[in-house]
Protein backbone atom coordinates (compact mmCIF):
# COMPACT_ATOMS: atom_id res chain seq x y z
CA UNK A 1 0.00 0.00 0.00
CA UNK A 2 3.08 2.25 0.96
CA UNK A 3 4.58 1.81 -2.49
CA UNK A 4 1.66 2.43 -4.43
CA UNK A 5 0.64 5.89 -2.30
CA UNK A 6 4.76 7.03 -3.24
CA UNK A 7 3.86 6.00 -6.91
CA UNK A 8 0.40 8.07 -6.87
CA UNK A 9 2.46 11.09 -5.50
CA UNK A 10 4.70 10.85 -8.07
CA UNK A 11 1.84 10.64 -10.40
CA UNK A 12 0.03 13.95 -9.06
CA UNK A 13 3.31 16.03 -8.66
CA UNK A 14 3.77 15.64 -12.46
CA UNK A 15 0.77 16.30 -13.37
CA UNK A 16 0.69 19.82 -11.05
CA UNK A 17 3.90 20.67 -12.63
CA UNK A 18 1.85 20.16 -16.34
CA UNK A 19 -0.97 22.03 -14.90
CA UNK A 20 1.37 25.06 -13.69
CA UNK A 21 4.10 25.14 -16.15
CA UNK A 22 2.68 27.31 -18.87
CA UNK A 23 1.31 29.99 -16.13
CA UNK A 24 4.81 29.99 -14.77
CA UNK A 25 5.92 31.14 -18.13
CA UNK A 26 4.17 34.77 -17.53
CA UNK A 27 6.24 35.96 -14.76
CA UNK A 28 9.63 34.35 -16.54
CA UNK A 29 9.17 35.99 -19.25
CA UNK A 30 7.30 39.56 -18.35
CA UNK A 31 10.47 40.08 -16.37
CA UNK A 32 12.81 38.85 -19.23
CA UNK A 33 14.95 41.68 -21.28
CA UNK A 34 14.29 40.40 -24.36
CA UNK A 35 11.72 41.37 -27.36
CA UNK A 36 11.53 37.69 -28.23
CA UNK A 37 10.15 34.72 -26.02
CA UNK A 38 12.66 32.13 -26.01
CA UNK A 39 15.29 31.04 -24.23
CA UNK A 40 18.48 31.64 -22.86
CA UNK A 41 16.83 34.18 -21.04
CA UNK A 42 18.88 38.07 -21.44
CA UNK A 43 18.42 40.02 -18.21
CA UNK A 44 16.37 41.21 -15.48
CA UNK A 45 14.16 44.31 -16.85
CA UNK A 46 10.65 45.94 -15.95
CA UNK A 47 10.58 47.77 -19.37
CA UNK A 48 7.59 45.21 -19.98
CA UNK A 49 5.44 46.47 -16.96
CA UNK A 50 6.10 49.84 -17.74
CA UNK A 51 5.23 50.12 -21.09
CA UNK A 52 1.67 48.86 -19.84
CA UNK A 53 1.57 52.24 -17.62
CA UNK A 54 1.43 54.52 -21.22
CA UNK A 55 -1.38 51.83 -23.16
CA UNK A 56 -4.25 54.08 -23.00
CA UNK A 57 -6.52 51.69 -25.29
CA UNK A 58 -5.59 48.99 -22.05
CA UNK A 59 -6.59 51.48 -19.65
CA UNK A 60 -10.02 51.63 -21.63
CA UNK A 61 -10.41 47.83 -21.87
CA UNK A 62 -9.88 47.09 -18.30
CA UNK A 63 -12.59 50.27 -17.51
CA UNK A 64 -14.68 48.69 -19.68
CA UNK A 65 -13.82 45.43 -18.34
CA UNK A 66 -14.51 46.28 -14.50
CA UNK A 67 -17.54 48.26 -15.51
CA UNK A 68 -18.95 44.71 -17.27
CA UNK A 69 -17.62 42.44 -14.81
CA UNK A 70 -18.91 44.62 -11.59
CA UNK A 71 -22.37 44.89 -13.34
CA UNK A 72 -22.78 41.37 -14.16
CA UNK A 73 -21.50 39.60 -11.27
CA UNK A 74 -24.25 42.10 -9.07
CA UNK A 75 -27.20 41.13 -11.81
CA UNK A 76 -26.33 37.57 -11.56
CA UNK A 77 -25.96 37.31 -8.14
CA UNK A 78 -29.19 39.00 -7.83
CA UNK A 79 -30.93 36.46 -9.70
CA UNK A 80 -29.02 33.42 -8.44
CA UNK A 81 -30.44 33.97 -5.08
CA UNK A 82 -33.73 34.37 -6.23
CA UNK A 83 -33.62 30.98 -7.87
CA UNK A 84 -31.74 29.33 -4.84
CA UNK A 85 -34.20 30.67 -2.30
CA UNK A 86 -37.28 29.95 -4.32
CA UNK A 87 -36.00 26.59 -5.23
CA UNK A 88 -34.46 25.62 -1.13
CA UNK A 89 -37.44 27.39 0.07
CA UNK A 90 -40.74 26.21 -1.56
CA UNK A 91 -42.16 23.29 -3.42
CA UNK A 92 -43.98 24.85 -6.87
CA UNK A 93 -45.20 23.59 -9.79
CA UNK A 94 -42.56 23.64 -12.62
CA UNK A 95 -39.91 23.83 -10.35
CA UNK A 96 -37.22 20.87 -11.69
CA UNK A 97 -37.96 22.38 -15.36
CA UNK A 98 -37.62 25.81 -14.51
CA UNK A 99 -34.61 26.00 -12.36
CA UNK A 100 -33.05 23.22 -15.40
CA UNK A 101 -33.55 25.93 -17.76
CA UNK A 102 -32.11 28.43 -16.12
CA UNK A 103 -29.02 26.40 -15.42
CA UNK A 104 -28.89 25.61 -19.48
CA UNK A 105 -25.70 28.02 -19.95
CA UNK A 106 -23.66 25.72 -17.88
CA UNK A 107 -23.52 23.45 -20.94
CA UNK A 108 -24.05 25.32 -23.51
CA UNK A 109 -20.65 25.96 -26.31
CA UNK A 110 -20.46 29.71 -25.69
CA UNK A 111 -20.22 30.43 -29.18
CA UNK A 112 -23.55 29.33 -29.46
CA UNK A 113 -24.34 31.64 -26.68
CA UNK A 114 -22.81 34.09 -28.52
CA UNK A 115 -23.99 33.83 -32.03
CA UNK A 116 -27.88 33.24 -30.33
CA UNK A 117 -27.23 36.79 -28.41
CA UNK A 118 -26.15 38.32 -31.73
CA UNK A 119 -28.91 37.06 -33.76
CA UNK A 120 -31.61 38.68 -31.70
CA UNK A 121 -29.85 41.86 -31.19
CA UNK A 122 -29.47 42.43 -34.94
CA UNK A 123 -32.63 41.65 -35.49
CA UNK A 124 -33.91 43.99 -32.72
CA UNK A 125 -31.99 46.76 -34.41
CA UNK A 126 -30.17 47.37 -31.09
CA UNK A 127 -26.79 48.78 -31.07
CA UNK A 128 -23.81 46.86 -29.52
CA UNK A 129 -22.46 48.53 -26.36
CA UNK A 130 -20.80 47.01 -22.96
CA UNK A 131 -24.72 47.05 -21.47
CA UNK A 132 -25.09 44.44 -24.06
CA UNK A 133 -21.63 42.50 -22.93
CA UNK A 134 -23.27 42.45 -19.31
CA UNK A 135 -26.47 40.88 -20.58
CA UNK A 136 -24.77 37.88 -22.10
CA UNK A 137 -22.11 37.50 -18.94
CA UNK A 138 -25.07 38.03 -16.61
CA UNK A 139 -26.78 34.74 -18.72
CA UNK A 140 -23.32 32.72 -18.26
CA UNK A 141 -22.82 33.84 -14.53
CA UNK A 142 -26.48 33.42 -13.09
CA UNK A 143 -26.21 29.53 -13.19
CA UNK A 144 -23.03 29.81 -11.10
CA UNK A 145 -24.63 32.46 -8.80
CA UNK A 146 -27.42 29.87 -8.21
CA UNK A 147 -25.01 26.40 -7.57
CA UNK A 148 -23.40 28.37 -4.72
CA UNK A 149 -26.54 30.27 -3.30
CA UNK A 150 -28.13 26.89 -3.43
CA UNK A 151 -25.76 25.52 -0.93
CA UNK A 152 -25.60 28.70 0.69
CA UNK A 153 -29.64 28.52 1.36
CA UNK A 154 -29.51 25.01 1.64
CA UNK A 155 -28.95 24.70 5.58
CA UNK A 156 -30.63 27.56 6.54
CA UNK A 157 -33.00 26.61 9.30
CA UNK A 158 -36.27 27.59 8.75
CA UNK A 159 -37.36 27.86 12.60
CA UNK A 160 -34.95 30.76 12.68
CA UNK A 161 -37.06 32.20 10.11
CA UNK A 162 -40.43 31.50 11.70
CA UNK A 163 -38.65 32.52 15.07
CA UNK A 164 -38.44 35.54 13.40
CA UNK A 165 -41.68 36.46 11.70
CA UNK A 166 -43.34 35.31 15.44
CA UNK A 167 -41.79 37.33 17.71
CA UNK A 168 -43.47 40.21 14.78
CA UNK A 169 -40.90 40.93 12.01
CA UNK A 170 -42.05 41.93 8.43
CA UNK A 171 -40.79 39.00 5.62
CA UNK A 172 -38.65 42.02 4.41
CA UNK A 173 -37.20 42.38 7.74
CA UNK A 174 -36.34 38.56 8.43
CA UNK A 175 -34.95 38.49 5.11
CA UNK A 176 -32.67 42.00 5.75
CA UNK A 177 -31.93 40.85 9.15
CA UNK A 178 -31.49 37.06 9.55
CA UNK A 179 -31.74 35.65 6.26
CA UNK A 180 -29.51 37.51 4.58
CA UNK A 181 -26.80 37.80 7.01
CA UNK A 182 -26.37 34.44 7.02
CA UNK A 183 -26.14 33.48 3.89
CA UNK A 184 -23.58 36.57 3.26
CA UNK A 185 -20.65 34.25 2.98
CA UNK A 186 -22.24 32.68 -0.52
CA UNK A 187 -23.33 36.06 -1.81
CA UNK A 188 -19.26 37.04 -1.61
CA UNK A 189 -18.39 33.63 -3.27
CA UNK A 190 -20.62 34.38 -6.32
CA UNK A 191 -19.76 37.52 -6.66
CA UNK A 192 -16.23 36.81 -6.67
CA UNK A 193 -16.91 34.06 -8.96
CA UNK A 194 -19.18 35.66 -10.93
CA UNK A 195 -16.30 38.83 -11.03
CA UNK A 196 -13.91 36.80 -12.41
CA UNK A 197 -15.44 34.88 -15.21
CA UNK A 198 -16.92 37.87 -16.41
CA UNK A 199 -13.30 39.65 -16.64
CA UNK A 200 -11.91 36.31 -17.79
CA UNK A 201 -14.90 35.47 -20.47
CA UNK A 202 -14.07 35.92 -24.10
CA UNK A 203 -16.14 34.79 -27.18
CA UNK A 204 -19.75 36.56 -25.67
CA UNK A 205 -17.65 39.53 -25.10
CA UNK A 206 -16.05 39.52 -28.74
CA UNK A 207 -19.09 39.19 -30.58
CA UNK A 208 -21.57 41.32 -28.47
CA UNK A 209 -19.05 44.09 -27.83
CA UNK A 210 -19.58 47.05 -30.12
CA UNK A 211 -16.59 49.87 -30.70
CA UNK A 212 -15.73 49.48 -26.74
CA UNK A 213 -13.29 46.05 -25.99
CA UNK A 214 -12.86 44.71 -22.25
CA UNK A 215 -9.45 42.89 -21.60
CA UNK A 216 -9.79 39.85 -22.89
CA UNK A 217 -11.16 41.61 -26.53
CA UNK A 218 -8.09 43.70 -26.01
CA UNK A 219 -5.69 41.48 -24.88
CA UNK A 220 -7.21 38.99 -27.99
CA UNK A 221 -6.24 42.39 -31.04
CA UNK A 222 -2.64 42.25 -29.06
CA UNK A 223 -1.97 38.41 -30.15
CA UNK A 224 -1.66 40.04 -33.31
CA UNK A 225 1.85 42.02 -32.84
CA UNK A 226 5.15 40.50 -32.09
CA UNK A 227 6.35 43.39 -30.56
CA UNK A 228 3.52 43.57 -27.84
CA UNK A 229 4.02 40.10 -26.88
CA UNK A 230 6.32 40.91 -24.21
CA UNK A 231 4.21 43.47 -22.56
CA UNK A 232 1.33 41.04 -23.11
CA UNK A 233 2.75 38.67 -21.40
CA UNK A 234 3.06 41.08 -18.33
CA UNK A 235 -0.08 41.89 -18.23
CA UNK A 236 -1.08 38.65 -18.28
CA UNK A 237 1.34 38.10 -14.93
CA UNK A 238 -0.77 41.04 -13.32
CA UNK A 239 -3.73 39.19 -14.28
CA UNK A 240 -2.69 35.88 -12.95
CA UNK A 241 -1.74 37.57 -9.67
CA UNK A 242 -5.51 39.14 -9.29
CA UNK A 243 -7.22 35.90 -10.02
CA UNK A 244 -4.85 34.02 -7.43
CA UNK A 245 -6.05 36.71 -5.03
CA UNK A 246 -9.89 36.71 -5.88
CA UNK A 247 -9.83 33.22 -6.55
CA UNK A 248 -8.62 32.32 -2.87
CA UNK A 249 -11.11 35.01 -1.24
CA UNK A 250 -13.49 33.01 -2.80
CA UNK A 251 -11.83 30.10 -1.08
CA UNK A 252 -12.02 31.60 2.14
CA UNK A 253 -15.70 32.31 2.21
CA UNK A 254 -16.55 28.61 0.17
CA UNK A 255 -15.07 27.50 3.57
CA UNK A 256 -17.11 29.53 5.93
CA UNK A 257 -20.48 27.90 4.03
CA UNK A 258 -19.04 24.49 4.51
CA UNK A 259 -18.11 25.30 8.21
CA UNK A 260 -21.11 26.75 8.47
CA UNK A 261 -23.45 23.47 7.12
CA UNK A 262 -21.31 21.13 8.88
CA UNK A 263 -21.98 23.43 12.61
CA UNK A 264 -25.82 23.33 11.83
CA UNK A 265 -26.04 19.41 10.47
CA UNK A 266 -24.02 18.59 13.67
CA UNK A 267 -26.98 20.54 16.20
CA UNK A 268 -29.41 18.71 13.69
CA UNK A 269 -28.19 15.72 15.31
CA UNK A 270 -27.74 16.48 18.76
CA UNK B 1 -56.26 24.38 -12.07
CA UNK B 2 -55.14 25.53 -8.54
CA UNK B 3 -51.98 27.19 -7.68
CA UNK B 4 -51.39 26.32 -3.80
CA UNK B 5 -49.62 28.94 -1.83
CA UNK B 6 -46.22 27.68 -2.29
CA UNK B 7 -46.71 27.96 -6.10
CA UNK B 8 -47.15 31.54 -5.71
CA UNK B 9 -44.66 32.01 -3.57
CA UNK B 10 -41.97 29.99 -5.40
CA UNK B 11 -42.75 31.80 -8.35
CA UNK B 12 -43.26 35.33 -7.05
CA UNK B 13 -39.52 34.91 -6.57
CA UNK B 14 -38.15 32.60 -9.62
CA UNK B 15 -40.53 35.04 -11.95
CA UNK B 16 -38.20 37.20 -12.40
CA UNK B 17 -34.88 34.88 -13.53
CA UNK B 18 -37.00 32.69 -15.30
CA UNK B 19 -38.19 35.86 -17.40
CA UNK B 20 -34.85 36.87 -17.95
CA UNK B 21 -33.38 33.60 -19.12
CA UNK B 22 -36.33 33.34 -21.54
CA UNK B 23 -35.40 36.56 -22.86
CA UNK B 24 -32.23 36.13 -22.91
CA UNK B 25 -32.11 32.16 -23.51
CA UNK B 26 -35.12 30.53 -25.01
CA UNK B 27 -36.15 34.04 -27.21
CA UNK B 28 -32.47 33.59 -28.73
CA UNK B 29 -32.78 30.18 -29.46
CA UNK B 30 -35.73 30.24 -30.93
CA UNK B 31 -34.51 32.97 -33.02
CA UNK B 32 -31.87 30.86 -34.49
CA UNK B 33 -34.01 28.38 -35.24
CA UNK B 34 -35.91 29.88 -37.39
CA UNK B 35 -33.09 31.96 -39.11
CA UNK B 36 -31.37 28.66 -40.16
CA UNK B 37 -34.22 28.15 -42.29
CA UNK B 38 -33.80 31.69 -44.14
CA UNK B 39 -31.53 33.26 -46.49
CA UNK B 40 -29.27 35.98 -46.72
CA UNK B 41 -28.51 38.30 -49.64
CA UNK B 42 -25.60 40.35 -48.61
CA UNK B 43 -27.29 42.49 -45.88
CA UNK B 44 -30.85 41.69 -46.74
CA UNK B 45 -32.58 38.87 -44.73
CA UNK B 46 -35.15 36.75 -46.91
CA UNK B 47 -37.70 35.33 -44.93
CA UNK B 48 -39.06 32.72 -47.30
CA UNK B 49 -38.56 29.18 -46.00
CA UNK B 50 -36.04 26.94 -47.09
CA UNK B 51 -33.73 23.97 -46.32
CA UNK B 52 -30.70 24.71 -48.47
CA UNK B 53 -28.66 26.32 -45.27
CA UNK B 54 -29.14 22.69 -43.68
CA UNK B 55 -28.05 20.84 -47.11
CA UNK B 56 -25.19 23.03 -47.52
CA UNK B 57 -23.90 22.84 -43.91
CA UNK B 58 -24.17 18.63 -43.70
CA UNK B 59 -23.26 17.79 -47.43
CA UNK B 60 -20.69 20.53 -48.40
CA UNK B 61 -16.96 18.46 -47.92
CA UNK B 62 -15.34 21.33 -46.13
CA UNK B 63 -18.12 21.35 -43.48
CA UNK B 64 -18.40 17.59 -43.10
CA UNK B 65 -14.46 18.21 -42.53
CA UNK B 66 -14.70 20.65 -39.82
CA UNK B 67 -17.20 18.48 -38.26
CA UNK B 68 -15.59 15.11 -38.22
CA UNK B 69 -12.34 17.02 -37.06
CA UNK B 70 -14.41 18.59 -33.90
CA UNK B 71 -15.71 15.60 -32.76
CA UNK B 72 -12.53 13.68 -32.83
CA UNK B 73 -10.58 16.40 -31.35
CA UNK B 74 -13.52 16.71 -28.72
CA UNK B 75 -13.20 13.03 -28.25
CA UNK B 76 -9.81 12.52 -28.11
CA UNK B 77 -9.03 15.62 -25.62
CA UNK B 78 -12.24 13.90 -23.36
CA UNK B 79 -10.13 10.35 -23.43
CA UNK B 80 -6.89 11.28 -22.95
CA UNK B 81 -8.16 13.94 -19.88
CA UNK B 82 -9.94 11.37 -18.06
CA UNK B 83 -7.32 8.86 -18.30
CA UNK B 84 -4.85 11.42 -17.04
CA UNK B 85 -7.21 12.94 -14.76
CA UNK B 86 -8.63 9.64 -13.00
CA UNK B 87 -4.87 8.74 -11.16
CA UNK B 88 -5.22 12.33 -9.98
CA UNK B 89 -8.26 11.83 -8.21
CA UNK B 90 -7.81 8.25 -7.20
CA UNK B 91 -4.97 10.12 -5.29
CA UNK B 92 -6.35 12.82 -3.92
CA UNK B 93 -9.60 10.43 -2.63
CA UNK B 94 -7.58 7.29 -1.12
CA UNK B 95 -4.08 9.09 -0.32
CA UNK B 96 -5.07 12.53 0.12
CA UNK B 97 -5.37 12.30 4.02
CA UNK B 98 -6.41 15.61 5.69
CA UNK B 99 -4.96 17.66 2.87
CA UNK B 100 -8.13 16.61 0.46
CA UNK B 101 -9.06 20.19 0.09
CA UNK B 102 -5.82 21.45 -0.48
CA UNK B 103 -5.05 19.34 -3.45
CA UNK B 104 -8.43 19.74 -4.97
CA UNK B 105 -7.55 23.89 -4.45
CA UNK B 106 -4.19 23.88 -6.00
CA UNK B 107 -5.56 21.60 -8.82
CA UNK B 108 -8.54 24.23 -9.22
CA UNK B 109 -6.24 27.49 -9.31
CA UNK B 110 -5.15 27.20 -13.30
CA UNK B 111 -8.91 26.72 -13.77
CA UNK B 112 -9.40 30.40 -12.92
CA UNK B 113 -6.42 32.15 -15.03
CA UNK B 114 -7.43 33.65 -17.51
CA UNK B 115 -8.67 30.63 -20.34
CA UNK B 116 -7.39 33.20 -22.74
CA UNK B 117 -4.00 33.49 -22.08
CA UNK B 118 -3.59 29.99 -21.06
CA UNK B 119 -3.66 29.25 -24.81
CA UNK B 120 -2.19 31.62 -26.08
CA UNK B 121 1.15 30.41 -23.90
CA UNK B 122 0.63 27.47 -25.30
CA UNK B 123 1.33 28.82 -28.59
CA UNK B 124 4.36 30.22 -27.56
CA UNK B 125 5.41 27.21 -25.98
CA UNK B 126 4.84 25.14 -29.21
CA UNK B 127 6.17 27.99 -31.73
CA UNK B 128 8.57 27.82 -34.55
CA UNK B 129 10.87 30.44 -32.22
CA UNK B 130 9.21 29.44 -29.03
CA UNK B 131 10.06 28.34 -25.70
CA UNK B 132 10.28 24.42 -26.41
CA UNK B 133 11.85 25.01 -29.63
CA UNK B 134 14.69 28.19 -28.08
CA UNK B 135 14.41 26.08 -25.08
CA UNK B 136 16.31 22.85 -27.07
CA UNK B 137 18.61 23.97 -28.76
CA UNK B 138 19.70 25.70 -25.92
CA UNK B 139 20.59 22.75 -24.51
CA UNK B 140 21.58 21.46 -27.03
CA UNK B 141 19.09 18.50 -27.82
CA UNK B 142 18.20 19.37 -31.51
CA UNK B 143 19.71 21.92 -33.51
CA UNK B 144 17.23 22.49 -36.17
CA UNK B 145 13.88 23.73 -34.56
CA UNK B 146 10.99 21.23 -34.60
CA UNK B 147 8.04 22.00 -36.85
CA UNK B 148 5.36 19.58 -35.87
CA UNK B 149 4.59 21.25 -32.81
CA UNK B 150 2.22 23.72 -33.67
CA UNK B 151 -0.55 24.44 -36.00
CA UNK B 152 -1.73 21.08 -35.80
CA UNK B 153 -4.85 19.02 -34.58
CA UNK B 154 -2.57 17.53 -31.72
CA UNK B 155 -1.41 21.19 -30.64
CA UNK B 156 -5.19 21.82 -30.23
CA UNK B 157 -5.52 18.48 -28.52
CA UNK B 158 -2.80 19.49 -26.28
CA UNK B 159 -3.85 22.80 -25.36
CA UNK B 160 -7.37 21.37 -24.71
CA UNK B 161 -6.19 18.82 -22.51
CA UNK B 162 -4.21 21.21 -20.57
CA UNK B 163 -7.06 23.51 -20.33
CA UNK B 164 -10.04 20.81 -19.29
CA UNK B 165 -8.34 18.20 -16.96
CA UNK B 166 -9.56 20.46 -13.34
CA UNK B 167 -12.95 19.78 -14.54
CA UNK B 168 -12.52 16.25 -15.03
CA UNK B 169 -10.52 15.56 -11.86
CA UNK B 170 -13.56 17.54 -9.59
CA UNK B 171 -16.60 14.99 -10.29
CA UNK B 172 -14.34 11.90 -10.79
CA UNK B 173 -13.07 12.81 -6.99
CA UNK B 174 -16.71 13.43 -5.88
CA UNK B 175 -17.82 9.83 -7.05
CA UNK B 176 -14.97 7.78 -5.41
CA UNK B 177 -15.23 9.69 -1.86
CA UNK B 178 -18.57 8.43 -1.85
CA UNK B 179 -17.05 4.86 -2.81
CA UNK B 180 -17.92 2.49 1.18
CA UNK B 181 -13.79 1.78 2.29
CA UNK B 182 -15.38 -0.74 3.70
CA UNK B 183 -16.46 -2.80 0.44
CA UNK B 184 -12.40 -2.64 -0.71
CA UNK B 185 -11.70 -4.70 3.17
CA UNK B 186 -14.16 -7.01 2.06
CA UNK B 187 -12.45 -7.45 -1.51
CA UNK B 188 -9.02 -7.60 0.28
CA UNK B 189 -10.03 -10.00 2.62
CA UNK B 190 -11.53 -12.11 -0.10
CA UNK B 191 -8.64 -12.34 -1.72
CA UNK B 192 -8.76 -9.69 -4.59
CA UNK B 193 -5.98 -8.29 -6.51
CA UNK B 194 -5.51 -4.23 -6.33
CA UNK B 195 -6.13 -4.93 -10.50
CA UNK B 196 -9.34 -6.83 -10.11
CA UNK B 197 -10.26 -4.39 -7.55
CA UNK B 198 -10.00 -1.71 -9.49
CA UNK B 199 -11.64 -3.36 -12.34
CA UNK B 200 -14.62 -4.74 -10.25
CA UNK B 201 -15.48 -1.79 -7.56
CA UNK B 202 -13.62 1.31 -8.27
CA UNK B 203 -14.31 2.09 -11.61
CA UNK B 204 -17.73 0.57 -11.48
CA UNK B 205 -18.70 2.58 -8.71
CA UNK B 206 -16.51 5.77 -10.29
CA UNK B 207 -18.52 5.69 -13.42
CA UNK B 208 -21.05 8.69 -12.10
CA UNK B 209 -18.53 11.04 -11.86
CA UNK B 210 -16.53 9.80 -14.93
CA UNK B 211 -20.16 10.02 -17.21
CA UNK B 212 -20.48 13.97 -15.36
CA UNK B 213 -16.71 14.45 -16.14
CA UNK B 214 -16.86 13.12 -20.24
CA UNK B 215 -20.13 15.54 -20.86
CA UNK B 216 -18.22 18.11 -18.64
CA UNK B 217 -15.26 18.16 -21.45
CA UNK B 218 -17.06 16.59 -24.73
CA UNK B 219 -19.80 19.41 -24.95
CA UNK B 220 -17.50 22.48 -24.47
CA UNK B 221 -14.49 21.30 -26.32
CA UNK B 222 -16.72 20.48 -29.80
CA UNK B 223 -18.04 24.69 -29.54
CA UNK B 224 -14.36 25.71 -28.66
CA UNK B 225 -12.75 28.78 -30.61
CA UNK B 226 -10.25 30.27 -28.83
CA UNK B 227 -8.05 27.09 -29.19
CA UNK B 228 -8.14 25.78 -32.79
CA UNK B 229 -7.65 30.01 -33.72
CA UNK B 230 -4.68 30.00 -31.60
CA UNK B 231 -2.43 26.65 -31.89
CA UNK B 232 -4.45 25.02 -34.66
CA UNK B 233 -3.65 26.71 -37.70
CA UNK B 234 -5.22 26.09 -41.16
CA UNK B 235 -5.26 22.15 -40.57
CA UNK B 236 -6.71 22.48 -37.09
CA UNK B 237 -9.58 24.86 -37.30
CA UNK B 238 -12.94 23.52 -35.72
CA UNK B 239 -16.59 24.36 -36.40
CA UNK B 240 -16.75 26.67 -34.05
CA UNK B 241 -14.18 28.97 -36.07
CA UNK B 242 -16.41 28.59 -39.19
CA UNK B 243 -19.81 29.67 -37.13
CA UNK B 244 -17.76 32.84 -36.59
CA UNK B 245 -16.69 33.53 -40.32
CA UNK B 246 -19.74 32.66 -41.96
CA UNK B 247 -21.89 34.99 -39.13
CA UNK B 248 -19.15 38.37 -39.53
CA UNK B 249 -16.87 37.76 -42.79
CA UNK B 250 -18.70 35.69 -44.95
CA UNK B 251 -22.13 37.89 -44.34
CA UNK B 252 -24.29 34.65 -44.11
CA UNK B 253 -26.12 34.30 -40.59
CA UNK B 254 -28.69 31.87 -41.69
CA UNK B 255 -25.78 29.16 -42.71
CA UNK B 256 -24.15 29.94 -39.51
CA UNK B 257 -27.29 29.48 -37.44
CA UNK B 258 -27.88 25.93 -39.57
CA UNK B 259 -24.40 25.32 -38.47
CA UNK B 260 -24.76 25.93 -34.67
CA UNK B 261 -28.21 23.63 -34.58
CA UNK B 262 -26.33 21.28 -36.44
CA UNK B 263 -23.44 21.53 -33.77
CA UNK B 264 -25.88 21.05 -31.06
CA UNK B 265 -28.06 18.47 -32.37
CA UNK B 266 -24.40 16.37 -33.03
CA UNK B 267 -23.38 17.18 -29.57
CA UNK B 268 -26.83 16.68 -27.96
CA UNK B 269 -27.88 13.35 -29.23
CA UNK B 270 -24.05 11.80 -28.82
CA UNK B 271 -24.75 13.21 -25.07
CA UNK B 272 -27.98 11.55 -24.18
CA UNK B 273 -26.83 8.30 -26.32
CA UNK B 274 -23.69 8.00 -23.72
CA UNK B 275 -25.81 8.86 -20.76
CA UNK B 276 -28.13 6.27 -21.90
CA UNK B 277 -25.40 3.80 -22.18
CA UNK B 278 -23.98 4.31 -18.77
CA UNK B 279 -27.60 4.32 -17.12
CA UNK B 280 -26.85 0.94 -15.65
CA UNK B 281 -24.11 2.78 -13.82
CA UNK B 282 -26.37 5.85 -12.75
CA UNK B 283 -28.53 3.93 -10.49
CA UNK B 284 -28.14 5.11 -7.10
CA UNK B 285 -27.18 8.36 -8.27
Amino acid sequence: MKQSSKYFKVCIVIFLIFLYAPALLLPIFSFNDSQVIAFPLSGFSTVWFEKLLYEDTLHDALRNSLLVAVSSSILATALGTLVARASSRYKFFGQRASVTFILVPLILPEIILGVCLLTVLIQLGLNLNLWTVVLGHTLLITPFSTLIMVSAFNNLDISLEEASLDLGMSSVQTFRLIILPMVSPGLISSLLIGFVISLDEFIIAFFLTGVEPTLPVYIWAQFRFPAKLPSTMALGTILLIVSLILVSLFEYFRRRIELYNQYTMELDQK
Amino acid sequence: MNFSDQDKKGWRLLGLPFIFSVLLLAVPLATMFALSFWTQDYLVLKKTFTLANYREAWFEPVFQTLFTRSLLISFTVTVFTIIFAFPVAYFISFYGGKRKALWLFLITIPFWTSYLLRMFLWKVILGYNGVLNSFLEWIGAITEPLTFLLYNSNAVVLALVHGWAPFAILPIFVSLEKIDRSLLEASNDLGDTAFKQFFRIILPLSMPGVVGAVLIIFIPTIGDYITPKLVGGPEGLMIANMIQVQFSKANNAPLAAALSVTSLLIVGSISILFVLLNKKHMRNY
